[in-house]
């Protein structure tokens, strides 16, 4: 397989910086992911590595070996794409069967069939070889766009959001073929995605993008448990992380809006040298309700979820979420008062929103 | 505010069924998700009741008055679609102001619905510009608002939030509610996401294949689903399925396990099922991991969700292929990751666990306390 | 006013007459919008009957015999006769009475010398009009030819290229087509004459191929911008070449464009008039400057004129009707933007 390194990627289109001095490594079959809102680069990132767009500055190394002036043919990579990434005039056999017959490749025509029947398999397409790709579902569709990728075994894959056309259940399901076939056949994989469940569950490693430039780049845990940024905390995590604005006062923490007032010596360790304004983070899974609990407020809505129900509480200007397993018998109107996990809190910089340990 | 009532509403095309007869009644004041999967009929059955879409069978009622052959226009409803349709060449102020319009209000009254409406969606920064220039969220916002200053009887919305980032949807969904709680309306809501209808809906209308499965409050859907569908589709990921041969309180799974049913279920097993065969389901919650347990398998993937960690594992006693047919979904404390090969052992909380007939796809009933 | 409301009353009770089978809003099934299509209906058919009287018209006058063709008031109902079409084969000569005679005698005549005879003429030889025929076909057929691959190729080019100034160079290139031919048609001739193009094939193909060209770039263009550039990109990454990624995937996807454009072409380089007659006389003349110049004894002979009309009308409606549906879309395209 492959270990590819990007550094000091830089790319602008007119006026606009696409890619600001990007640089990450993917090590041999690694499963890396590029999270990022619609129009962080993301895409961009994986054109530059396939060859499809040329940087301006910066390189791309295979192996160790700087590939900049490489052609996309030469490179040995495949890509899938969101879409229209299968042809509407041939069938499904012909398809996966096109990238074998690029003439620089020179396969017999029996090897070829040898290895489109073997992909089919492994995607469970076999039956649909004959069919013509117009007649397929979405989920066959995008099964058929990876099996013309498989089929090459290339060095590494690059796969742009291939599932955020799907309807909801059917990603769940890919999801977690994707993954198992990657671990299995140990391929080195850059996956693009905007869904944080994408990035969580079959991620490796993840690196968040922002506005062209690397945020933070760690493994799933790292990325959901330390954030660096409010931005990195926002962007993982379903619901999103609770994020209030705090200022201190005579060694208390008051929430900006609220009348409540949290001791400091409860929140931090170090009460001391907590800046005068700051914002607080805190998971909706690490808000408790609780009859002693330090917060007050009024439940706004509820959404019931089955597995866990929804909670908004006002307290003052602010809302906050807490996830609670099961049902709950709280309803619209409620007052409720709510604990928090403390060792789970975390403190950002109000301006800057980076993080910082207290 | 008004009821919404169907009675045999079906829609065919030729031969084949789009949706196929449907008795449903939406109370006044009520937020109803149809959900399915794509090509399922409920975005037809939405069209049907707007007028977009004319049936091919049965009447429809809002608010006791007979629409089934009124025009779009003439049935006091609002539409909301994936796609926004605002008018690219009007500002958003007139986009606004345009279904006022057409019915000859004074200015002073149109303003100030307006005005009303903007406040409530917190739009007033982008009243001058055009739809172009606006962010998918923002775009849903106005269209809401141009569905909103009409004040109609009913709001029928196909997919709102099919068209915007994964991050946008949880805080629109929240406002949508929010909207719909202030402004008392009768609410038709479509997705195919079942997070968004359990999240919103007062009832969800599970549909498939033109049929519809089951409807019920989002615990009913949850924790009682009607039948193999419900219980696959509603859950993410859905709930899992296994098969097994039933004798003498013990059921035998396929691979090998022996689940020892709860006693409770012990008499409707004997005398519900018409041969041996039986389908045990459980939802990944429901499922406890521990050092020893009545379940065994082998993990495929695990992976994690933020606060909790999903072991894909086969019952199989190895990593089989075939996913569907043999893997179950477990939702663990994070602290329980698990490489993949390693053998896992759980057992099924009693009163979460449920029984279907393979042949009729039915859920097995008994007196569940929800 | 009063029966139209009651009228809707009765359809929101009982609703259409006949069952839905389809697709449609309720408001496409009232009563109202049915009695719609039917005016609509009514108008369409009364529009295209109007504009095929011209056209009619010309296709009785090819059978006409001569006295019928001019007749005034002009003959709705007439004998059918093949006079036309013999004046434009053959080329006759009037016979004197004497030899009127002597041609009466003769059995070895065949049916279209019969023709003439009893028009009391004899039949020289064969005319001109198959070879101008013959011409119209090359010249008509080779420029479509040319326009279309070499406006393919540029089109490609202008689609997937970031070619400095393309928005200029594509502006050029379709303000050529706002220039009126009549214009230009003194400078070509004489640039002809000095370059030894005056009445050959070569010239009439490269004049009408460059003429062409601008509406062959604009209108293929416009298909290959349709095309998602992701089925390339897949090509190239899977190891093909452009031009092979060209051959392979954005070509069969073409195919509409491709045919509405070669019509289109075509309808122009067979129909041209102005150019052919200036710049053609005996080698290379296409039929449309010939066929109104047909004089017979006694002036025009409309009913020829008629004949020849309708002979070369008939390969056009052929091959656009062949490719209609193609052309349905070429027509619309690039309007409707989704």
């Amino acid at each position: 397989m492959s270990q590819i390194a990007l550094s000091n990627i830089t790319k602008r289109f007119r006026a606009i910086t696409a890619l600001n001095d990007v640089a990450f490594e993917v090590k041999d079959a690694e499963f890396f992911v590029l999270l990022g809102p619609t129009g962080a680069g993301k895409t961009t990132t994986l054109r530059v590595i396939a060859g499809l767009i040329k940087q301006d500055v910066g390189h791309v190394t295979f192996d160790g070996q700087i590939i900049d002036a490489l052609p996309p043919a030469d490179r040995d990579v495949a890509f899938v794409f969101q879409q229209y990434s299968l042809y509407p005039t041939m069938t499904v056999y012909e398809n996966l069967a096109f990238p074998l017959r690029a003439p620089l490749r020179k396969l017999p025509e029996p090897e070829i069939r040898k290895r489109v029947t073997e992909t089919a398999e492994v995607l469970r397409i076999s039956h649909l070889l004959e069919r013509k790709t117009a007649k397929l579902s979405g989920g066959e569709m995008q099964r058929v766009s990876i099996g013309r990728a498989i089929v090459r075994s290339p060095r590494a894959y690059l796969m742009d959001e291939p599932l955020s056309n799907l309807d909801a259940k059917l990603r769940e399901t890919l999801r977690v073929e994707l993954a198992h076939l990657q671990r299995t056949q140990g391929s080195t994989t850059i996956f693009v995605t905007h869904d944080q469940i994408e990035a969580l569950t079959m991620a490796d490693r993840i690196g968040v993008l922002n506005h062209g430039s690397l945020v933070q780049v760690g493994t799933p845990e790292d990325i959901y448990d330390r954030p660096a940024t409010t931005f990195v905390a926002q962007l993982v995590g379903s619901p999103k992380i609770n994020l209030l604005n705090a200022t201190t006062e005579n060694g208390t923490l008051r929430l900006d809006g609220s009348d409540v007032h949290l001791p400091s010596r409860e929140v931090c360790n170090d009460p001391k040298n907590l800046p005068a304004n700051l914002v607080l983070g805190i998971r909706p899974e690490d808000v408790r309700p609780d009859p002693d609990g330090l917060f007050g407020g009024e439940i706004a809505l509820t959404e019931p979820l089955g597995v866990e129900t929804l909670l908004y509480i006002r307290i003052g200007r602010q809302t906050l979420v807490s996830t609670v397993p099961g049902i709950s018998p709280l309803r619209r109107g409620d007052m409720v008062k709510f604990g928090i996990v403390r060792e789970r809190l975390h403190f950002f910089d109000q301006t800057s929103g980076a993080r910082f340990s207290a | 505010m008004a009821e919404i009532e169907l009675r045999q509403v079906e829609k065919k095309f030729g031969e084949a069924w789009a949706v196929r007869p449907m008795d449903l009644t939406i109370q006044s004041g009520e937020f109803v998700a149809l959900l399915g999967p794509s090509g399922c009929g409920k975005t037809t059955t939405l069209r049907m009741i707007s007028g977009l879409e004319a049936v091919t069978g049965g009447r429809i009622y809002i608010d006791g008055k007979d629409v089934t052959w009124l025009t779009a226009s003439q049935r006091d409803i609002a539409f909301v679609f994936q796609f926004f349709a605002l008018y690219p060449q009007m500002t958003v102020r007139q986009n606004i102001a345009f279904p006022l319009e057409s019915q000859g209000m004074k200015r002073a009254e149109m303003d100030h619905r307006i005005d009303e409406v903007v406040k409530m969606l917190e739009i007033g920064h982008l009243l001058k510009r055009k739809p172009a220039a606006l962010s998918g969220g923002d775009k849903q916002r106005v269209a809401l608002a141009r569905s909103l200053v009409r004040k109609p009887a009913c709001f029928l919305m196909d997919e709102p939030l099919g068209a915007l980032d994964a991050e946008f949807r949880e805080a629109m969904r929240a406002e949508i509610k929010r909207l719909h709680l202030a402004q008392h309306a009768t609410s038709v809501y479509v997705t195919h996401d079942q997070v968004e209808a359990m999240a919103m809906g007062d009832r969800i209308v599970v549909m498939s294949n033109a049929v519809v499965q089951q409807v019920g409050m989002p615990s009913q859907v949850y924790h009682n689903p009607a039948n193999l569908f419900v219980a696959n589709f509603i859950g993410s990921p859905g709930m899992n399925l296994v098969a097994g041969k039933y004798a003498d309180g013990v059921v035998h799974l396929d691979g090998g396990s022996a689940y020892p049913v709860p006693d409770g279920w012990k008499p409707v097993l004997s005398t519900a099922l018409r041969s041996d065969d039986v389908i045990v389901g459980f939802r990944p919650e429901a499922a406890q991991v521990g050092e020893a347990g009545a379940l065994s398998g082998v993990v495929y993937t695990s992976d994690l969700h933020g606060a909790y960690t999903m072991l894909h594992a086969s019952l199989e006693g190895e990593a089989g292929r075939n996913v569907e047919d043999k893997i179950v979904h477990i939702r663990a404390p994070r602290e329980v990751a698990h490489t993949m090969g390693a053998r896992i052992c759980f057992d099924l909380a009693p009163d979460m666990v449920r029984f279907f007939d393979p042949k009729t796809e039915a859920a097995l009933a008994r007196e569940v306390r929800s | 006013m009063a029966s139209d409301v009651s009228a809707k009353r009765t359809f929101a009770e009982t609703g259409p007459s006949s069952p839905v089978v389809e697709s449609v809003r309720v408001d496409q099934v009232t009563p109202r919008a049915k009695t719609g299509m039917t005016v609509r209906l009514l108008l369409a058919i009364l529009v295209a009957f109007i504009m095929l009287i011209p056209v009619t018209w010309m296709a009785m006058t090819a059978f006409k015999s001569r006295p019928d063709a001019t007749a005034s008031p002009p003959k709705v109902f007439f004998a059918p006769s093949l006079d036309g079409f013999i004046g434009l084969f053959t080329n006759r000569t009037q016979l004197s009475a004497g030899a009127l005679a002597t041609e009466q005698e003769r059995t070895d005549l065949n049916f279209w010398e019969k023709q003439a005879l009893a028009r009391g003429m004899r039949i020289l030889g064969p005319s001109k009009f198959v070879n101008q025929l013959q011409n119209s076909s090359i010249i008509a057929l080779t420029s479509t030819f040319l326009a279309v691959t070499l406006g393919l190729l540029a089109a490609y080019a202008f689609s997937r290229y970031d070619i400095p100034g393309k928005g200029d160079w594509l502006f050029f290139i379709l303000s050529t087509r706002m220039l009126p031919p009549v214009v230009v048609t003194i400078p070509i001739f004489l640039m002809y004459r000095v370059l030894g193009l005056y009445d050959t094939h070569i010239g009439m193909i490269l004049l009408y191929t460059v003429f062409n060209l601008s509406f062959s770039v604009w209108l293929l263009k416009g298909f290959i911008d349709e095309i998602p550039i992701e089925y390339e990109e897949a090509a190239l990454v899977d190891g093909y070449s452009r031009l092979q990624a060209f051959r392979k995937i954005v070509l069969p996807q073409c195919v509409t464009g491709i045919a509405a454009t070669a019509v289109f072409c075509l309808i122009f380089a067979w129909n041209e008039y102005a150019f052919a007659l200036m710049l053609t006389s005996e080698k290379a003349r296409t039929a449309p400057p010939a066929i109104p110049s047909n004089l017979g004894v006694g002036g025009i002979e409309w009913h020829v004129i008629a004949a020849g009309s309708l002979l070369f009308l008939i390969p056009v409606v052929i091959v656009t009707f062949a490719l209609r549906k193609h052309l349905l879309r070429g027509v619309t395209f690039g309007a409707i933007r989704q």
